[in-house]
């Protein structure tokens, strides 16, 4: 067995084929759809830098532990690649498709090789595969990390910029909410307007649920808490836009808006704010 | 032993709560509060809280006791000055302090006082809020 030559040298003799065949298959395996959103030397070039560092990890006789020191750039060059599909649109499958086409051209190197004996090249053929799934998983994984980064991200934003508080007036202040509400908003959205109460000395406050696709238990019970919190402080609260079903739905659900001021539009909750701020001003 | 002092402003009685109001505190608050209002002859109790951070739902039941005490004895209780972060921590802890009018400050709740005691002068049917 000594004899024979070892897996990564022979791999590296073949270096052109396999990677000329490599590129036929993900040209096949992915198609188009690559096509449209990567430049063709792009491919080529990523081709070459994994196979650059996979023989370099490979040489270091490590063939067992892709989590090894060894493959580290290996592991590395894997998720910048994954993060950069992520951004392009790409989905897992098609990242995957990346690593396990390159297996039919360690293949067909390695059975091709003359100066082998079969239970080599079976043991060879073993150790690819095995090096090659392992690979093509850790790219997924790398793959949804990324992705679960940019969603991450996204929801912060969101929540940013989802919950402006807006001054319409000496003393009324606005909180038009768009999107669904969950608890975590709420609580951004309450915080948000209860301190901007606190910094203006408002009055009244307008929520606008124009924007608010439905309204469940839940949203009516945490629009219920932010109206409590803002009445402790001293504030009034006027709800309005209240579209036809969402009134349904709520009488329907038994949720009790006693004691809550609610207007069909913005314009209406505002002329009604500015009589009561006029005349709390006036007395 | 330390204890909040009430001040009389006028026809009103003024109370800043400006320490953590420990439980022992907040008793003798009631206490001292209730025995003023008789003694003054008042009709409304301001109690700005604007310097409290921090509540527990035992602080939260003693306000809204006091404010209830009050109504007996025939005062009107103003709550000024809360928090956000005391507000929701009393809206999570499920005391929504019904009953209990408040204000944004000393000044917005001394006009409500105003207000409120002009109306019942006016027109006894109409009872507070």
């Amino acid at each position: 067995m000594a004899a024979e030559e070892k897996l990564a040298a022979l791999l590296e003799r073949h270096r052109e084929k396999i990677l000329a065949q490599w590129l036929r298959e993900l040209a096949t395996a992915t198609g188009a759809s690559v096509r449209g959103r990567l430049a063709g030397d792009t491919v080529a070039r990523q081709a070459d830098e994994f196979f650059h560092a996979f023989m370099a990890a490979l040489s270091s006789g490590n063939t067992n532990d892709v989590g090894g020191d060894e493959w580290k750039s290996v592991r590395t060059f894997l998720e910048q690649l994954s993060a950069e599909r992520v951004r392009a649109g790409f989905s897992s499958e098609e990242t995957a498709t990346f690593i396990f086409s390159l297996k039919r051209g360690l293949f067909e190197a390695v059975s091709g090789d003359k100066g082998r004996g079969a239970a080599q090249v079976a043991e060879d053929l073993w150790t690819i595969t095995e090096l090659l799934d392992r690979l093509g998983l850790y790219s997924v994984k790398a793959f949804q990390r990324s992705r679960e980064e940019v969603i991450n991200r996204q929801q912060a934003e969101l929540l940013e910029l989802s919950t402006p508080v807006v001054k319409l007036w000496e003393g009324i202040l606005a909180l038009p909410l768009i999107g669904t509400l969950d608890s975590a908003r709420t609580q951004v959205v309450m915080e948000s307007l209860l301190q901007k109460i606190v910094e203006t000395e408002s009055q009244v406050a307008i929520i606008d649920i124009t924007g608010v696709p439905t309204v469940d238990t839940l949203v009516a019970q945490h629009l219920l808490k932010t109206i409590t919190a803002l009445r402790l402080m001293g504030a009034e609260c006027i709800v309005s836009g209240v579209r036809p079903q969402i009134a349904q739905t709520i009488v329907q659900l038994g949720v009790d808006l006693e004691g809550v001021t609610t207007k069909a539009n913005l314009a209406d909750a505002l002329a009604l704010a500015i009589k009561r701020t006029g005349r709390a001003l006036a007395g | 032993m330390e204890r909040i002092p009430i001040l009389k402003m006028g026809e009103f009685l003024l109370v800043t709560i400006q320490v953590d109001l420990s439980d022992q505190l907040a008793m003798r608050l009631q206490d001292d509060l209730s025995q003023a209002i008789q003694r003054h002859h008042t009709h409304g109790v301001l109690i700005d809280i604007s310097a409290l951070e921090v509540v527990d739902s035992f602080i939260g039941r003693m306000i809204a006791d006091i404010s209830g005490i009050a109504r007996i004895l025939d005062a009107i209780t103003v709550l000024v000055g809360m928090q956000p972060a005391v507000a929701i921590t009393l809206v999570e802890l499920g005391l929504s302090l019904p009953g209990v009018a408040t204000a944004l400050n000393v000044e917005r709740g001394m006009h409500l006082l105003r207000r409120r005691l002009q109306r019942e002068d006016g027109d006894e049917l109409s009872g507070p809020r």
